[in-house]
């Protein structure tokens, strides 16, 4: 796994060269320290998996890569550069979208508007094209519609198209939300607790949607989850976080018989 | 069964996102204008023009331009009264600095001014947020209230403070001073409320419009998806602010003639605003003139049965008033958070299965 | 000293009072954001109303007696009797209890789990119902509140400061005995929520609604509790303002002076209250005395919004808010 040039997966997917890479980093609130010197890569689609108990800092770990919190030491190299500390709105621009563990949809809007929003940031009308709209606003948004519709054929939600979100059950929630990151055609999608409250047949069809825009649009995703069984199944590489450090990194297979990591997930006494 | 979509298809993703999908709601929409355009300039009278339609519609320039910045960008503002004054005292300025700049124009630049002025006063909304928003948009209209009254460059020197309109005309006809006629104040005021609800609607139908949502409904999240809340938050206290200017100068300029800036653009005249926006909808383009009609219709109403009718006291009725209105206004907000325009939607909802109830 | 300084000396003082006066109204808020998360704007209509109901009370006028009059007729105004101070003060307290009550069974009861700002609007529906319903019941005109406070210069500041200085401070009597009874009912208050079984549920229910429900404490009755509370800082705040300027529609536009204090002390913190009102008091009054002249005066009206306004952009969790950590 040391090549440069990536790695071949175990079922045949060509794993390309790292794409995200953290190095070193710390971050802290006051004296409370939430992330302790956290080195790892994410590899151009693959799917990374964060796993760790609760409070181990791995929303933390999300919100550094999309810039919401700006860790107090370390580097960030995105796509072969250093990236520098910027606002989030920033950094979704160069490609990077999630969703988050307490679903935030915008509840006074329709699915429809919500997965609209995430085309955001490939649209360009000026304020002034869009004041008179008829023209180049109205094309480019007959343009974006028609890509938003092909994520809501791609994940089964055409039916729910001009409902208020507020009113959709929990399930399908989650999945207008993965629907919202989708549409910003990101380069690396970050997936916080995706199957978080599901029941099993609802995560089965999340795992297929998973695998599937990786394997279609062959995005980069790193995802929290914490059921096992879902993370041994999906993802390529894993990192085992447990107190704001990092415990563990590798195949799933090979960070299952991690001693370190057993004893996290089983509760041997810190000293 | 006579109100329904059945039908009524659409086959491209343009029609499919039109105002006014469903063909009765059209034939309506049409049928407004037109007597709006045609018909009522022809029947009006002062009594009607000065008591209930000019008002109506400059106040409803006025609610649109809050319920943008606060119905859809979620921004509380109670500094509407201030930012009409701009509006006011720019017009003003400018139609005395250049007497031969068509009148039309005059009120459109006076929109910039008060947009300019707006977003000098959204810049804290950037770090300031809920509450401590809104209570900082009071300094906006104290500060302001206290500039036109203070520095008298603003009312030309003039001995009594006031602020008083020359005429002008457009085409031969006026439209502003004593010899004005009610037609021509009222169609003067229709033009622009008619362009400027056409321009609301457009820049709340697309991307920005959704983006102001975004950072209404949940701002973190807006800001991680690429919202940038910078130029949201900017662009709708500049928007918001055009609209509340251009019923600034239209109030003072061709509604009330002279103004004295306290009284005409004091903190009662925000709270106004921000009720015609809470009675007639949040974040509804029909809302807002819902809620403009609403509190213009209102006192009128009051006025005649009670003092005309009954023969009491004004200041009876008057008091009877604010606590009819600030009854309404909880009553609203507990039953009907969403207004007069929600009102509609069920209504409308209902209409389209009866006579089935289901 | 020289006399420029005395005279900023003097003026300092005057502010602190003013300040004094203005924590007054801006605790009322606090209490009541506190406890059920709402922003009170109808705060200081509370305190006209409680004090036009004072002075109704007192003076012995027949509620509504105006309105009756129109209706019926009827040429009724008063009931001919004078009520002495401390009883009317009791029963104006009465009243306010009793729309202590009203507010929650009729408004705060059907808005729970609304949005704040919803509620606050609720709130500014409310101001207007109550400036229209205060003036329905007793009228508009403006009225002389007299309940036995010492009123008029103080004689004693005068000569010593003399003595002193040579030049003679001008301090309000009614300034100072407001100043003692703010001290004594902020002292009273906070004794209330550290020691007593009701303050401590009052706590309880600002730090967590939901785990204070968990625990069995009665949300309403908080609720209740917080509104008697603000009416009785109201009708506290409306003697003293009502005794000094007469009561009359001016004294509910107290809540907006009250305003830049809670954004500079922080909406949720008593001391924040506290010490907010005595810098807008003194910043207001130095401004106007340094500045005013030179800029047409009257300042007053938006200084300590500015402030307020510079201040919260530097420091947008206030003077004694805990820095803000925003989650996902």
């Amino acid at each position: 796994m040391s090549l440069d040039e990536g790695y071949t997966t175990p079922d045949g997917r060509k794993i390309g060269a790292v794409v995200m890479e953290m190095k070193n980093i710390t971050l802290r609130f006051g004296g409370v320290v939430a992330i302790e010197n956290i080195s790892f890569d994410i590899r151009q689609g693959e799917i990374r998996a964060i796993i760790g108990p609760n409070g181990a800092g791995k929303s933390s770990m999300l919100n550094v890569i999309n810039g919401f919190y700006h860790p107090q030491e370390g580097e960030i190299w995105y796509k072969g550069a250093q990236r520098q500390a910027m606002k989030p709105h920033a950094i979704a621009r160069q490609g990077i979208a999630r969703t988050f563990q307490n679903i935030a949809l915008f509840n006074g809007m329709s699915t429809l508007d919500n997965i609209m929003t995430g085309r955001l940031t490939h649209m360009k009308s000026s304020l002034l094209m869009q004041a008179i709209w008829k023209g180049p606003a109205e094309r480019e948004e007959s343009e974006q519609r028609e890509k938003v519709e092909k994520i809501i054929d791609f994940l089964e939600i055409q039916s729910i198209r001009k409902t208020p979100v507020g009113r959709l059950p929990y399930g399908l929630q989650k999945r207008v939300e993965l629907a919202r990151a989708l549409a910003a055609e990101p380069t690396l999608l970050l997936l916080d607790e995706p199957m978080a409250g599901m029941n099993v047949e609802e995560k089965e069809d999340m795992s297929r949607f998973i695998l599937d825009v990786n394997d279609e649009f062959g995005t980069t995703i790193a995802l929290i989850e914490h059921d096992m069984g879902v993370v041994m199944d999906i993802s390529d590489r894993v990192v085992v976080m447990d107190y704001g450090k990092k415990i563990g990194d590798g195949t799933p297979e090979e960070v299952i018989n991690n001693q370190e990591v057993i004893d996290a997930y089983l509760g041997v006494a810190h000293d | 069964m006579l109100y329904r979509e059945a039908g009524d298809y659409k086959t491209t993703y343009t029609e499919d996102s039109q105002t006014f999908p469903i063909k009765l709601d059209r034939i309506g929409y049409y049928s407004v204008l037109i007597i709006a355009f045609l018909v009522v300039p022809f029947v009006i009278n002062d009594y009607w023009a000065n008591a209930v339609l000019v008002p109506f519609l400059i106040y409803a320039i006025a609610v649109l331009g809050l319920n943008i910045l606060v119905g859809y960008c979620g921004q509380l503002s109670l500094g509407t009264g201030g930012f009409m004054a701009v509006g006011a005292y720019a017009c003003y300025k400018l139609m005395t600095g250049f007497p031969d700049l068509n009148i039309f124009f005059c009120v459109i630049l006076a929109g910039f001014v008060t947009a300019a002025v707006g977003m000098l006063f959204g810049l804290p909304s950037l770090r300031i947020k809920g509450f401590y928003l809104a209570v900082a948009t009071l300094a906006a209209q104290f500060f302001l209230v206290w500039l036109f009254n203070k520095v008298p460059w603003f009312y030309n020197y003039s001995a009594s403070g006031q602020i008083s309109s020359p005429e002008r005309t457009l085409g031969g006809i006026a439209i502003t001073g004593p010899h004005t006629e009610a037609w021509a104040k009222y169609l003067f005021c229709l033009v622009f409320v008619f362009l400027l609800a056409w321009l609301a609607r457009n820049l709340t139908r697309g991307n920005l419009g959704r983006s102001w949502m975004a950072i209404r409904d949940m701002d973190i999240a807006a800001e991680i998806i690429g919202v940038n809340p910078l130029k949201a938050k900017l662009t709708a206290f500049g928007v918001s602010s055009f609209f509340i200017g251009v019923a600034g100068a239209l109030f003072f300029a061709v509604y009330l003639g002279a103004a004295e800036v306290g009284e005409a653009f004091g903190i009662q005249k925000s709270f106004l605003i921000l009720f015609m926006v809470i009675i007639g909808g949040l974040g509804s383009i029909f809302g807002s003139f819902a809620g403009a009609a609403f509190l213009v219709l209102l006192p009128v109403l009051l006025k005649n049965v009670l003092v005309g009718g009954l023969g009491w006291q004004t200041d009876i009725a008057a008091h009877l008033e604010f606590v009819i209105v600030g009854g309404l206004i909880i009553t609203f907000l507990i039953l009907e958070p969403h207004g007069l325009a929600q009102l509609w939607r069920i209504i409308k909802e209902k209409l389209r299965l009866w006579p089935f109830p289901h | 000293m020289p006399e420029q300084l005395l005279f900023a000396a003097e003026v300092t003082l005057n502010g602190l009072m003013a300040g004094v006066m203005y924590s007054l109204v801006a605790l009322g808020f606090v209490l009541i954001f506190k406890a059920s998360g709402i922003f009170n704007y109808a705060q200081g209509v509370m305190a006209l109303f409680a004090a036009l109901t004072l002075v109704g009370i007192q003076d012995g006028q027949i509620p509504f007696s105006h309105l009756i009059n129109t209706i019926f007729g009827t040429e009724m105004h008063d009931f001919g009797w004078h009520v002495p101070a401390f009883l009317a003060i009791l029963l104006a307290l009465g009243v306010m209890i009793l729309f202590a009550i009203v507010v929650e069974k009729f408004i705060l009861k059907h808005l729970v789990n609304q949005p704040p700002i919803i509620l606050f609007m609720a709130t500014i529906g409310l101001a207007y119902f109550m400036e229209g319903f205060g003036d329905l019941m007793w009228g508009s005109d403006i009225k002389k509140l007299d309940v036995g406070l010492p009123q008029g210069i103080s004689g004693v500041i005068d000569e010593t400061t003399f003595d002193w200085f040579g030049y003679g401070f001008f301090i309000d009597r009614l300034d100072i005995a407001a100043t003692i009874v703010a001290a004594i009912l902020v002292s009273v208050l906070v004794l209330f929520s550290q020691y007593t079984k009701q303050g401590r549920a009052m706590r309880a229910v600002a730090d967590d609604h939901q785990a204070a429900l968990s625990v069995g404490i009665s949300l309403r009755f908080i609720w209740v509790l917080v509104w008697s509370i603000a009416g009785f800082v109201a009708l506290v705040a409306g003697i003293m303002w009502g005794t000094k300027s007469g009561v009359q529609f001016s004294l509910s536009l107290i809540a907006l002076k009250a305003l830049p204090v809670l954004m500079l002390g922080g909406f949720t913190s008593i001391p924040g209250a506290i010490v907010g009102g005595l810098i807008v008091g003194v910043g207001e009054k130095l401004f106007e005395f340094a500045i005013g002249p030179m800029i047409g005066g009257a300042t007053e009206n938006w200084f300590a919004y500015m402030l307020a306004l510079l201040f919260l952009v530097f420091r947008p969790q206030g003077l004694f808010g805990e820095k803000i950590i925003e989650r996902v």
